[in-house]
C-alpha cells in the first residue's frame, strides 16, 4: 500500500482516463434513459483525482473514504469502480433494471459505496461523524466529501460544516462542484448571495482553496499544498456537462439521456477534452 | 397528473393574486413555468433548501397569501417535517404542501427518493388534510378545493405525468372528506387512492369475468377519512379489498379492518400495500410495485380469482 501521498500526479494519464470514463457513462445512457450525465461530467476530474490520485489502495482495499454526496453525481463512481474491478460490468449492465444493484443513486452495502445519498445536503453531517471517528481511534483515514454547489444551499451543509470546523477535521477534505448550476437555474442569476462560497468555509474555520475543477493536476496541487490543522474545501469552477458541446451549461441535460445520433455527437467530440 | 394540476394552478393564480408557489429547486412542469413567466414575484424558488420553502410558506401564510410548496413527495414532506409539523400544523395555515412522485413513482432513483410511508406520517399530524387523486381530472377537482380552502394545510399527494384518467364518469362527483364511488355494485367493493386505482380498475376487470359485481371508491380524501361510508360501504358488501400504495403501518387498510371490527361488520377485507421494507431494487414503476408484492396477477390470485 502507498502509505504517503505521491507528490507526482500525471496529467495526461489523468485526461486519458477522464475521456474514457466519460465514454463509458454514454454508452450506458444507450441502454437506459434514467441516468444523470451532466452532473456527472461536471465532477468526472473531481473524483478522478480521489480515486485515483489521493486514496490509498491496497488492491480493493483502501483506509480512505469517498463520500458523493451529490449522489445523483454517482455514475462517474459506478465506472470507476468498475475500472477498479470492485463493481463488475454486469452490475453496470443492470444499472436501474431488475436484478441489478445499481440505482441512479449510491448505495450503502454496493461494494465501493460508503453512504446512501441522493438527498441533497446529508453528506456533510456524514463526513463529519466520519472523520471525527476517524479521530476517536487514532486512525488517518482521509474522508474526502464530494458536494454539488446546489446542496450548499441546504442549511444542513453549513450545520455540518460548523461542526467540522469546531472540531478542526484535518482529515475532512470536501470539494465543492461548483458549476453553477442547481437543478432549475443558474445560481449565480436566481441566488446572487450564494457566492462567493469559499468565504462561508473559511468564516467557518475552514482552509479554502480555488481551483479549476477540470484540472485534474490543479485539484491534486490543492491538496498537496495544504497549510493543514483544519478541514479543507476546495472549491472547484467546473462546467455542467462538460466535453460535451451540447451538454454544457443546458439544464435539460442534468437528468436527460442522448438520442443514438446525439449518442455519436457525443462520442465524436470526446477523443480530446481542454481543462 | 402533475402538469393538470399545473394548468388549475395556473388559471386559479392568474386571477387570485394571492396565490403563490414556493419551489425548492424543483424544475416547474408545464403551465407553473409559464406562471413563473407571467407571475415572477408569485413564484419562489428557494434553492436546495426545503425547510425554507415550507418556513416561507407559512410566513406568507400568516401574512394573508394562500401558497403552495411544491417539490419531489420526499422533499417536500421528510426532509422538512418539523417545519410541516409546527409551522403548518401547529399554526393549523391553510397552506398545501404537493408532493409529486408519492410511494415508489421514482422507481430507478433508490430509497431515498421513496415516499412510502408519506401517507403514515402526513395523517399522523393533527390538523393535516391528506388528499390523494388518483387521474389527472380528480387532480384537478382537489387542486381547485385546495386553492380556496381555509381549513389548513393540506399534503396534496399527486404522481408523476401520463396517468390515464379513470373517473371521467365516475358514478359521484369528488367531495372532501367523502368516499367516493366510481361505480356501484353489490358483491365486491375495491378501495384505492392515488395512481394505484389503475390496479384496482384491473382487479375489478377480473372480479366481473367471474360474475362478481363490483363498487370502486377512491378515497382521495384520505385525512380526514370516511369513517362512516366505510362502515355504510362494509355493510353493503360482502367482499372490501383495499389497494394502495404505502406501507401497512398507518394505512387505510388497517383502518377499515379496525372500522368493520368496531361497528361488527361481517364483511370480509382484504387489504394490498407495500412491504415494511426498503427495497434495493430499481425499474420501472410497475416493476417497482412487483417487488413489493402489488402486482395485479398476485393480487388475484390472492383474491382466489384464477
Ligand atoms: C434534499 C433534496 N432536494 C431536492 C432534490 C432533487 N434534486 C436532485 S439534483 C438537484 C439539484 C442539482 O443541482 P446541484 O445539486 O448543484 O448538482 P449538480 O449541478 O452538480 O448536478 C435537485 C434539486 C434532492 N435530490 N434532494
Amino acid at each position: 500500500m502507498s502509505e504517503t501521498l505521491s507528490n507526482v500526479f500525471d496529467a495526461g494519464a489523468a485526461r486519458r482516463r477522464c475521456l474514457t470514463y466519460r465514454r463509458r457513462i454514454l454508452d450506458i445512457s444507450q441502454q437506459v434513459g434514467a441516468l444523470h450525465i451532466a452532473p456527472a461530467f461536471s465532477c468526472t476530474e473531481i473524483v478522478d483525482v480521489v480515486y485515483n490520485g489521493l486514496m490509498r489502495w491496497d488492491g480493493e482495499d483502501t483506509p480512505d473514504v469517498i463520500l458523493m454526496s451529490k449522489g445523483h453525481g454517482c455514475m462517474i463512481q459506478y465506472v470507476i469502480l468498475e475500472e477498479k474491478g470492485i463493481l463488475l460490468r454486469e452490475d453496470l449492465d443492470l444499472y436501474c433494471k431488475p436484478g441489478g444493484r445499481l440505482g441512479a443513486h449510491p448505495d450503502y452495502g454496493v461494494p465501493g459505496i460508503s453512504a446512501s445519498t441522493g438527498s441533497l445536503g446529508h453528506g456533510m453531517g456524514l463526513a463529519t461523524g466520519m472523520a471525527y471517528g476517524e479521530r476517536l481511534q487514532d486512525r488517518d483515514g482521509q474522508i474526502y466529501l464530494v458536494l454539488s454547489d446546489g446542496e450548499c444551499q441546504e442549511g444542513s451543509t453549513w450545520e455540518g460544516a460548523m461542526m467540522a470546523g469546531n472540531l478542526a477535521l484535518e482529515n475532512l477534505i470536501a470539494f465543492v462542484d461548483l458549476n453553477d448550476f442547481s437543478g432549475l437555474e443558474r445560481m449565480s442569476e436566481g441566488h446572487p448571495a450564494f457566492h462567493p462560497v469559499i468565504d462561508k468555509f473559511l468564516s467557518f474555520g475552514w482552509e479554502g482553496v480555488e481551483v479549476n475543477g477540470h484540472s485534474a493536476d490543479e485539484i491534486h496541487e490543492a491538496v498537496m499544498n495544504r497549510e493543514g490543522g483544519k478541514p479543507l474545501v476546495v472549491v472547484s469552477k467546473t462546467v455542467k456537462g462538460k466535453g460535451v458541446s451540447y451538454m454544457e451549461h443546458v439544464p435539460i441535460w442534468h437528468y436527460r439521456a442522448p438520442s443514438p445520433e446525439e449518442y455519436k455527437q457525443a462520442c465524436d467530440e470526446l477523443v480530446e477534452i481542454s481543462a | 397528473m402533475r402538469n393538470k394540476f399545473a394548468d388549475v394552478f395556473y388559471d386559479l393564480g392568474k386571477d387570485d393574486p394571492k396565490l403563490c408557489i414556493v419551489v425548492a429547486d424543483i424544475s416547474p412542469a408545464g403551465s407553473i413555468a409559464k406562471f413563473r413567466t407571467d407571475f415572477p414575484d408569485r413564484f419562489v424558488n428557494t434553492g436546495v433548501a426545503e425547510q425554507i420553502m415550507i418556513g416561507m410558506c407559512a410566513g406568507l401564510a400568516q401574512r394573508g397569501m394562500r401558497p403552495f410548496a411544491y417539490t419531489i413527495a420526499t422533499f417536500t414532506l421528510y426532509r422538512p417535517f418539523e417545519f410541516v409539523r409546527d409551522d403548518l400544523c401547529y399554526q393549523n395555515l391553510p397552506v398545501t404542501i404537493v408532493g409529486i412522485g408519492g410511494g415508489v413513482t421514482y422507481s430507478t432513483l433508490g430509497g431515498t427518493h421513496h415516499a412510502q410511508e408519506d401517507i403514515a406520517i402526513a395523517t399522523a399530524l393533527p390538523n393535516m388534510s391528506v388528499i390523494a387523486p388518483c387521474d389527472p381530472s380528480e387532480a384537478e377537482t382537489v387542486t381547485r378545493w385546495c386553492a380556496t380552502q381555509t381549513r389548513g394545510p393540506v399534503y396534496l399527494r399527486l404522481g408523476k405525468a401520463g396517468e390515464p384518467d379513470l373517473t371521467l364518469d365516475a358514478a359521484e362527483p369528488w367531495e372532501f372528506g367523502k368516499l367516493r364511488y366510481l361505480t356501484k355494485g353489490d358483491d365486491v367493493c375495491i378501495l384505492s387512492y392515488g395512481p394505484i386505482m389503475k390496479k384496482a380498475f384491473e382487479v375489478a376487470e377480473r372480479y366481473r369475468a367471474a360474475g362478481q359485481s363490483v363498487s370502486l371508491i377512491s378515497a382521495a380524501s384520505v385525512k380526514p377519512f370516511d369513517d362512516e361510508g366505510a362502515v355504510a360501504g362494509l355493510k353493503r358488501h360482502k367482499k372490501m379489498v383495499v389497494i394502495e400504495e404505502t406501507a401497512p403501518v398507518g394505512s387505510l387498510g388497517l383502518k377499515i379492518k379496525a372500522l368493520a371490527y368496531e361497528a361488527g361488520a361481517t364483511c370480509d377485507v382484504s387489504s394490498f400495500c407495500l412491504q415494511d421494507e426498503f427495497m434495493h431494487h430499481y425499474g420501472n414503476h410497475d416493476e417497482l410495485l412487483a417487488a413489493h408484492g402489488l402486482e395485479t396477477g398476485a393480487i388475484a390470485t390472492a383474491l382466489g380469482l384464477d
